[in-house]
């Protein structure tokens, strides 16, 4: 036991006096966290916008009164020809068009049925989607008004046509996957890195002679990342919550369970691979390409897994993160009980106990 | 204290040690001399229980190296050819680290590497890295030395090493082999074979001869003679091709030379090169180059 104390002891002066990594480690969630909240928002402000008014009655001018004091538009351009919105679309002067019909007001009053185009730039989808969507929103707003007011059913037909892209797709809750990879990205790599090292420095020839136990070795090297990665994860929760506000409507206690068998899953990915290679180089690259890929793409981080292909359905289902991703969208984001996690944690504990005996088997007590 | 009986290890079709037997009594100061690649290390590493043999057995104080590994571990004390300490750990750390590993503490063993370890105390608090080639030897001993072991391996301890740290470096091997610890120490010095007890001379994985020093020297099995002329190289090169002369070798400022029938191939062949004659006793090198030519089987 002593000698276990002694060793953990040592890794985490191995880890405090790497200032460089342990900033890195600490850093990278942080950052990711804060990209991903803030530039990668899916808010969108100050939405170029050109307006074709051939009607100009009270109804428009109303709209566009709205239109102008909402924060989200702002109206670069009063067109007098439909034909100048495509130029201007493709000179970038705007991004935005809100194309009114002949006699609006006329028509609204009379017929109850008034028509507006709007014209998003959709080649960023997701600002496309937003401008159109709050656009749309202060139309059907305006219109509710004015039931209100009169108490006449009055109908204004939006048509929203998406420009450059016409099918839409965008992730939003990203929080549950980066977490899925970042605990990838420092259990496996520091680990495997960490064990690698002992290889390397040829420190591991006189462990290995001496009568420290391997799982010794082994436990030692965990112990850090895992306190670490428990950090981390504190961390993560406590910025999405009071920096992105993305609420955690589920069991705090069964995310930190479902989590912390993940992290104890990567912790023994990374053993696996210091069983396999022999350089700090091999190690970084198992684990960057070998992991960070496949778990990138197949976990449904990036493509949502019921479109992809039957085949590489069946492969996504090796893929941890798949189920780490799925449980904690479950937990965090609709508050599911722990009931609906159960197949997500015991494939992961399955999976986990797997890895762990296969290199604690795969782990050598000699040099080769 | 070390019993290697019909050793042998290849590395895919490489042959690295080859029938090697060798005894090594309690308490002695054993050398294995040989040129880099001739398989001393490896022959370290299945004695430490690191590397399985493909054949042959092999015992270190009474335990077999394959069987009874685990208990090995507990007795023997190993220092690698290159540095294998913690270079992130200070020199104080280092030591309380391997003192723990194998259940001890600095204060219970702390006479056994005092003389060594009192030399670098004064910087206990430096990082292992930045220790100086000699410092970091020392480190690497007292650390091997921290659980007082009965057999001590020590692989090239002295490569990479001053002149100066190497002589102080073989005085503590000296004070070792009197506290009673068996050393077993490798080296492709062979001006430091003459300071172990017995040695074994290696290469290409086979062990050419086991004997005292003095006695290797002693067995040397004819005449050697130190030459002198104007010009060395041209001197080899005539040399290698005359028939009477069996062995010749640059030796530093002289060619070191045996001779099939010395009556054949006196000075005055050799007078256009101005050479000058005169016999020596061998030296260790002598026998090593002699032996690895093949022409004396002990």
């Amino acid at each position: 036991m002593k000698q276990l104390y002694a060793f953990v002891q040592k890794e985490f002066l191995h880890i405090f006096r790497d200032v460089r990594t342990i900033l890195l480690i600490i850093g990278i969630p942080v950052a990711q966290i804060l990209i991903i909240g803030f530039a990668v928002s899916t808010e969108v402000k100050n939405i170029k916008t050109a307006i074709y008014d051939p009607s100009n009655d009270v109804s428009t001018r109303q709209i566009i009164d709205k239109l102008a004091v909402s924060e989200y538009f702002n109206i670069v351009e009063y067109l007098s020809n439909p034909d100048q919105i495509e130029d201007r679309f493709q000179r970038g002067d705007i991004q935005f068009a809100m194309v009114f019909g002949d006699r609006f007001h006329e028509n609204l009053y009379h017929n109850g049925n008034a028509s507006v185009q709007l014209l998003a730039d959709a080649t960023d989808p997701n600002q496309g989607t937003v401008a159109a969507n709050y656009a749309a929103a202060i139309i059907s707003d305006y219109a509710q008004t004015m039931m209100s007011d009169l108490n006449i059913p009055f109908q204004i037909m939006t048509q929203v046509q998406m420009l450059y892209n016409p099918s839409m797709r965008s992730s939003y809750d990203f929080v549950p996957g980066l977490m899925g990879l970042i605990f990838i990205l420092i259990c496996a790599m520091m680990t495997s890195i960490a064990i690698v090292r002992e290889k390397e420095t040829g420190t591991m020839e006189v462990l290995l002679a001496s009568p420290v136990k391997p799982i010794y070795i082994v436990l030692a090297k965990m112990a850090p990342y895992f306190l670490i990665s428990w950090f981390i994860l504190i961390v993560i929760l406590l910025m999405s919550v009071f920096l992105l506000h993305v609420p955690i409507t589920g069991n705090l206690l069964w995310l930190n369970v479902f989590s912390l068998i993940y992290i104890v899953l990567s912790l023994a990915l990374g053993l696996l691979i210091s069983t396999i290679v022999n350089t700090q180089v091999a190690a970084m690259l198992a684990s960057g390409m070998g992991l960070m890929m496949p778990f990138m793409i197949l976990s449904g981080m990036m493509f949502p897994i019921e479109s992809m292909p039957t085949f590489l359905k069946i492969v996504s289902c090796i893929i941890p993160a798949r189920w780490y991703i799925s449980g904690v969208r479950k937990v965090m984001i609709e508050g599911a009980g722990v009931e609906h996690i159960l197949p997500e944690l015991l494939i992961l504990t399955a999976m986990a106990s797997f890895i762990i005996l296969v290199s604690l088997k795969n782990f050598k007590k000699r040099l080769e | 204290m070390i019993h290697v009986q019909h050793i042998n290890k290849n590395y895919g079709r490489i042959c690295a040690l080859k029938d090697i037997s060798i005894d090594v009594q309690a308490g002695e100061l054993f050398g294995l001399i040989g040129p880099d690649g001739a398989g001393k290390t490896t022959l370290f590493r299945i004695l430490t229980s690191l590397l399985l043999a493909d054949s042959g057995e092999a015992t270190v104080d009474g335990l077999n190296v394959r069987k009874d590994f685990k208990e090995l571990r507990n007795h023997i004390g190993y220092m690698p050819g290159r540095f294998s300490l913690y270079q992130d750990l200070t020199v104080e750390e280092n030591l309380k680290f391997f003192a723990t590993i194998f259940n001890t503490t600095i204060a219970e063993n702390y006479h056994l590497v005092a003389p060594i370890y009192s030399q670098i105390e004064k910087f206990k608090t430096r990082r292992a890295g930045k220790l100086s080639g000699g410092m970091k030897q020392k480190l690497a001993l007292s650390c091997a030395l921290i659980h007082k072991p009965t057999v001590l391996f020590l692989d090239e301890p002295t490569t990479g090493v001053d002149p100066v740290s190497r002589k102080e470096f073989w005085g503590m091997l000296k004070a070792l082999k009197a506290a009673g610890i068996t050393v077993l120490v490798s080296t492709p010095y062979m001006d430091e074979a003459i300071l172990c007890d017995r040695i074994a001379l290696m290469q290409h994985g086979q062990i050419l001869s086991v004997d005292a020093p003095d006695k290797i020297v002693a067995q040397f099995p004819t005449k050697l003679y130190r030459v002198r002329s104007n010009n060395n190289y041209a001197l080899l090169n005539r040399m290698r091709q005359h028939p009477a002369v069996e062995t010749v070798f640059m030796f530093g400022e002289y060619l070191h030379v045996t001779f099939v029938d010395q009556s054949k191939a006196t000075s005055a062949c050799f007078s256009e090169f101005e050479a000058q004659f005169e016999e020596i006793t061998p030296n260790i090198e002598d026998c090593f180059i002699y032996l690895t030519q093949q022409k004396w089987i002990m």
